[in-house]
């Protein structure tokens, strides 16, 4: 469904819409406006009284509304077209599709290649500004191939894959659902038989990838991942770790998603963030140094302690 | 909007459309149901009123309006307006049905910001006969997280070529700075979105991350001032900040199953027992330093010295064996 648009151009659409879609249902033409059959209805009354300067009988827009609930324009009064993209809307659909032509090996590459033509041509002087904004997705071209290659052949996959923040190569079995690309990055989408739930596998994290010999065969709890908000979610059931950031450590709080940032004494700042797993924590605060420290919980502090000073000692062997 | 006001801009829409003439305002009154037809000052302030805000607002949605004279003898009191049905409509636009679900899929890739504009612009394309499935997968799902508050308006502003100011907050700074900046583009690169441009405060250009943007983003000055240069590439220039060519090697050593994120990009793997020697390319060495360090123990920097004493430094303050 259509997110729905504001009432003025949703009417200035709307007679060329059922101009190019004769006997259109009701219901269907109030789906593809984003907007419930009553409001359509209310829509088309407002229509009924505008017209040409005269507005008599044969200047009115004029529709035939049947009983069983589909349309026909009978007289249009000269709205015949939709008005041309605006700079705004040339924008989103031009960007989106330059970002997706840019994805290597995409299964419709050609197709969004002839569509981004036909766009840019019918906006006109609306796309001149569309190449001042560029979305960049990186997608590593090899693995992206062997991933394309499971989806369509609909196969499970043996994967190697490093996980973020973890110091450690696992190997799992996956049946691949989606591609998905966000954040900027590209993933698979996939059952985990291990963990036995939906995960995502950042594509430049997968080390090898080895088609099995059996289908693909998702549960049907394997339910798709809602992305849109980020593709970490700081989940409650996550430990709550708070750090103290100095001044040349701010950068942290705009960099991973945070529950709550205060600012503290001399240009510090107060951080608070949800870890699924400590390792990485560990790992981001023995990157920091000096400009950090553990706050809460003090376990981890103890721990992080315990690893710098058994990093220490092992920079105490000779260097060979 | 009221709906009397909806109506009244539908029948205005209509009748600039219809008229080869340049119709001048009181024409306007006259022909267009919905406007003031008193004859006394007030009432005629009031159309005044009422007209400009319905002109500003077709100008909003983008219909083009037209301001001329019918004949060179006219004054500027004959001013009047027209729509040019060439300007106005969307020209013929066919999509085969796999170009169709190319166009869907584009449409959902915003996440607000400019999901509106895509779901505005993919009825237009309906009203013109394209079926667009909002549905279409082609195998992969994209996404990208418009939220940033600092998106709309800087975007209006590069399209404009509008000077912007704002107040920005450095990586290390805790206070934020007010800036001027000539804005030449957006990108949004890993997920983040930035801005470049000549920042007139340090006369150079600059790239600026989006979300250090503190409060509103100020358009100044008139719109169309902004140069931008001609051989300018938006993306190399953003990525350039963050990730400056390799031009060094580092040499560590990492424990056997340890370290597979400094393995993959690894120039050299010399196999050892227990561990192995492994060369990395790298530019920055504090950043080295940084993502190092976080292995601990698993792995151990041999050279160059300075990455190494940083590695040390950065474990010390942590271990308490402050020097």
């Amino acid at each position: 469904m259509t997110a729905a648009v504001d009432r003025l151009p949703r009417l200035l659409s709307l007679v060329p819409y059922l101009l190019a879609h004769p006997g259109i249902r009701i219901a269907e033409a109030a789906a593809d406006f984003g907007v419930s059959p009553a409001a359509l209805r209310q829509d088309l009354e407002l229509l009924w009284v505008c017209g040409l300067p005269g507005y008599g009988p044969g200047d009115l827009i004029d529709l035939a509304w049947s009983e069983d609930d589909t349309l026909t324009v009978t007289h249009d009064a000269g709205i015949r077209r939709p008005l041309r993209l605006s700079t705004n809307e040339a924008l989103a659909l031009i960007v989106a599709l330059r970002t997706l032509a840019d994805v290597p090996g995409l299964e419709g590459g050609d197709a969004i290649d002839r569509a981004l033509a036909k766009l840019e041509d019918a906006a006109g002087h609306a796309a001149a500004g569309t190449s001042r904004v560029a979305v960049r997705v990186e997608a590593e071209e090899a693995t992206l191939g062997g991933v394309r290659r499971a989806l369509d052949e609909h196969r499970a996959r043996r994967l190697t894959y490093s996980p973020a923040g973890r110091d450690e190569t696992t190997e799992r079995t996956v049946d691949p659902t989606r591609l998905l690309l966000a954040d900027g990055r590209s993933y698979l989408e996939g059952w985990c038989r291990r963990a036995e739930a939906i995960r995502l596998f950042r594509l430049d994290r997968i080390d090898a990838l080895r088609l099995l010999d059996e289908p693909a065969a998702p549960p049907p709890q394997a339910q798709p991942l809602d992305v849109r908000g980020g593709v970490f979610r700081p989940s409650p059931e996550h430990e709550l770790v708070v750090l103290r950031l100095a001044p040349q450590a701010r950068w942290v709080a705009d960099f991973y998603p945070t529950e709550e940032v205060t600012d503290a004494a001399d240009g510090a700042l107060l951080v608070s963030l949800r870890a699924a797993d400590r390792s990485w924590v560990s790992r981001l605060v023995l990157g920091l140094g000096e400009s950090v420290s553990v706050v809460q919980p003090r376990d981890l502090a103890d721990e992080v302690r315990a690893l710098a000073r058994a990093a220490l000692r092992a920079y105490e062997e000779p260097v060979l | 909007m009221s709906a009397r006001r909806t109506e009244r801009l539908v029948n205005l829409v209509i009748c600039l459309l219809a008229t080869r003439q340049f119709l001048p305002a009181a024409r306007i009154r006259a022909l267009v149901p919905g406007y003031d037809h008193g004859d006394d000052v007030k009432a005629h302030e009031a159309f005044q009123r009422m007209f400009e805000r319905d002109k500003s607002e077709l100008r909003d949605l983008g219909v083009p309006l037209e301001t001329g004279t019918n004949s060179v003898f006219d004054t500027d009191a004959d001013v009047g307006y027209r729509i040019a049905r060439r300007d106005y409509e969307l020209p013929d636009i066919h999509l085969e049905p796999d170009e169709a679900a190319a166009v869907g899929l584009a449409a959902r890739l915003w996440q607000s910001g400019l999901s509106s504009a895509a779901s505005s612009a993919v009825v237009k394309l309906r009203a013109a006969g394209v079926d667009v499935d909002p549905a279409a997968t082609l195998g992969v799902e994209p996404v990208v997280d418009a939220t940033e508050p600092a998106l709309v308006p800087t975007l209006a502003a590069v399209q404009q070529g509008r000077v912007l100011r704002f107040a920005y907050r450095t990586a290390n700074a805790g206070n934020a700075e007010d800036r001027e900046v000539e804005p030449w583009g957006i990108v949004s690169w890993r997920g983040r979105w930035y801005l470049a441009g000549h920042d007139r405060d340090r006369g150079a250009a600059r790239v600026f991350r989006l979300s250090r943007i503190c409060g509103p983003v100020d358009q100044i000055g008139p719109p169309g001032v902004v140069k931008v240069p001609a051989d300018l590439d938006l993306v190399t220039m953003v990525a350039r900040l963050g990730a400056e060519g390799p031009s060094r090697t580092a040499t560590v050593r990492i424990r056997h199953g340890a370290g597979a994120g400094l393995r993959r990009s690894a120039i050299r793997i010399q196999p050892g027992e227990g561990s192995d020697i492994v060369d990395l390319p790298y530019s920055d060495p504090d950043a080295l330093a940084d993502r190092l360090a976080g292995y601990a123990a698993d792995v151990v920097v041999l050279s160059p010295a300075d990455v190494r004493a940083s590695v040390i430094g950065r474990l010390q303050a942590l271990a308490g064996e402050r020097v």
